[in-house]
């Protein structure tokens, strides 16, 4: 396998006074390019922690990132995050919410009007060039979670961080930004590595499920391959046997084996 | 902090347009819409403006009899009018000196006002910004700030007289000295209020540090600069009039001096009711301006 991006050996230790918390645990993962990762987990196992290292947000005690083959550990947009709370600038329209990015990013490879011809194809990735001078408080939950797609894409970024970029919206949006993530992957190609603790979600979108142990000092417990083939259709896959082999799989891993303990 | 309180006024019924205009309808196409938003707005506006109407006009009454027997001390509404009518009808008389129309009284004392608290405006977000930054500018200035806030307005009339050797600088300092503190206090907390969202934002996008004052901090904190702004201006009016009652020369708050010292009670009253309406514009001006600022902001 051909490392693309590679997480070696990370550690990670919260110091706070004289208590100290081993979150992470010796975390090894490689990811090829075009692949799609989930990371699934207990809530406070430290998966977001670990993207927050991957987006060089956080810094690791020990190990590090490893994005072809050079090391990274500060945060760039050839690791663009879509957070959890679509974190939009709310002064800024849709439009310039995605500009900001592509100004710094393409500021000497593209001249003025092929930026904004770039805010605006990224926006019409996520159908959401109707909407480009509305302020994000104008528009719905999931919207917003378009718009921020669009600002990460629209940055080109090697590796596409999505840190539980559905678990704020209702049932229906979910799904249905679901597939259309499916279908840019598909689409573009990206890089994606996605937390989640979402099963389905998981099992839906993902070639690959890292699956972690509780904290503190999580680990990756198991990775699990989703053999489904591509494009994959909610509707047909809910009977097929292969999606619900993975899908039990999971949820033996996180009910049975390490199952939420309450005290953490 | 006080901003939201602007917004409660809104009506609380509004009548259906229809049901007055309907019988009134007679050739022209459209009039009954037309004609219900303005009767709509008239009662808008009738609904703000007469419950504060019938309150003055009501302590009006109240003070008149109050005042008008023999021998009060202070005058009665009817006899200030009649006594300061001259300085009403023409404001803008200028017989050199200090004898001057009250337009000119405050007009100078808006102008220090305006030089005094423009200062502290880009003092406070400055060092606001630093403090509300950076651990050790906070962990250093803070305590000095807590301390030099309490500090009256006119105690450092003295030493700023001292120092500059001149009445105008004087006042000045003092309005800027006065203002200042909420300005920084206020937008320091706005800056540690910055969510965490928009700075790892700043940082996946690789802003600059220029970029990042720009374009983060300034709209994000916006809020409460303006209400630290609110607060320093009301604060630089309320200081400006005692200053000038000590450094003398044209202002509003000389003018009340002089009027009390030769003992004419109703110009007085004339000057405190100007200072009071004075205050409430600038009061309401910034506040609409921060409204316009922060428009994407505050509704987060």
């Amino acid at each position: 396998m051909q490392a693309y991006l590679k997480l070696d050996h990370i550690d990670k230790v919260f110091t706070r006074g004289n208590a100290t918390t081993e979150v992470l645990k010796d975390i090894n993962l490689t990811i090829e390019k075009g692949e799609y990762v989930s990371i699934i987990g207990h809530s406070g196992c430290g998966k977001s922690t670990l993207l927050n290292i991957v987006a060089g947000l956080t810094g690791a005690t020990n190990g590090g990132v490893l994005l072809e083959d050079r090391e990274v550990n500060s945060p760039g947009p050839d690791r663009a995050v879509v957070f959890q709370n679509h974190s939009l600038l709310p002064w800024l329209t849709v439009y310039e919410n995605v500009k900001l990015g592509v100004d710094k990013v393409f500021a000497k490879t593209k001249s003025r009007a092929e930026r904004d011809a770039w805010v605006m194809h990224n926006l019409s990735l996520v159908q959401m060039a109707h909407a480009k001078d509305k302020r994000p408080n104008e528009i719905s939950g999931g919207m917003k979670q378009r718009v921020g797609i669009a600002r990460a894409l629209a940055m080109e970024p090697k590796v596409l961080l999505l840190d539980e970029p559905f678990g704020a919206l209702d049932a229906l949006t979910r799904a249905h930004l679901q597939d259309s993530v499916m279908a840019l992957h598909q689409k573009l190609g990206n890089t994606i590595l996605m937390i989640t603790h979402d099963v389905d979600e998981a099992v839906l979108l993902s070639d690959r499920i890292v699956m972690m142990t509780n904290g503190p000092s999580a680990r990756i417990g198991e990775v699990l391959e989703v053999p489904l083939a591509r494009p994959r259709k909610r509707l047909e896959l809910a009977t097929s046997p292969g999606y619900l082999k993975c899908r039990q799989r999971v949820l033996e891993f996180l009910y049975e084996r390490h199952s939420f303990v309450e005290a953490a | 902090m006080s901003m939201p309180a602007m917004k409660t006024e809104m009506p609380a019924v509004v009548t259906p347009p229809a049901a007055t205009a309907a019988p009134v309808v007679t050739m022209t196409p459209k009039p009954a819409p037309r004609a219900a938003a303005y009767a709509r707005m008239a009662k808008e506006t009738g609904a703000r403006v007469v419950p504060p109407l019938i309150v003055v006009a009501l302590l009006l009454v109240v003070w008149e009899l109050i005042c008008r027997r023999a021998g009060s001390s202070l005058p009665p509404p009817s006899k200030v009018f009649k006594d300061t009518r001259e300085l009403i009808l023409d404001p803008f008389f200028d017989h050199g000196g200090i004898d001057k129309g009250l337009f000119w009284h405050l007009s100078a004392s808006l102008q220090r006002v305006a030089y005094g608290f423009s200062l502290a405006a880009v003092a406070g977000i400055a060092l606001g910004t630093l403090v509300g930054q950076s651990v050790w500018a906070m962990r250093g200035l803070d305590p000095l700030f807590q301390v030099l806030r309490t500090i009256p307005p006119l105690a450092w009339l003295p030493l700023s007289l001292a120092a500059f050797r001149d009445g105008q600088p004087s006042a000045i300092f003092v309005i800027f000295i006065t203002s200042v503190w909420p300005i920084i206090i206020n937008t320091a907390v706005g800056i540690r209020n910055i969510p965490q969202d928009y700075r790892n934002v700043a940082a996946v996008v690789q802003l600059n540090p220029l970029e990042f004052f720009t374009k983060i901090m300034i709209p994000a904190a916006a809020p409460y600069m303006f209400t630290g702004l609110r607060i320093g201006i009301g604060l630089s009016w309320l200081a400006i009039v005692a200053a000038e009652m000590l450094i003398g020369g044209v202002g509003i708050g000389f003018f009340i001096w002089d009027a009390w010292n030769s003992s004419h009670i109703s110009e007085i009253i004339l000057a405190l009711f100007y200072v009071g309406i004075i205050g409430f514009v600038l009061d309401r001006l910034i506040a609409a301006l921060g409204k316009v600022v922060t428009r994407g902001t505050a509704a987060n």
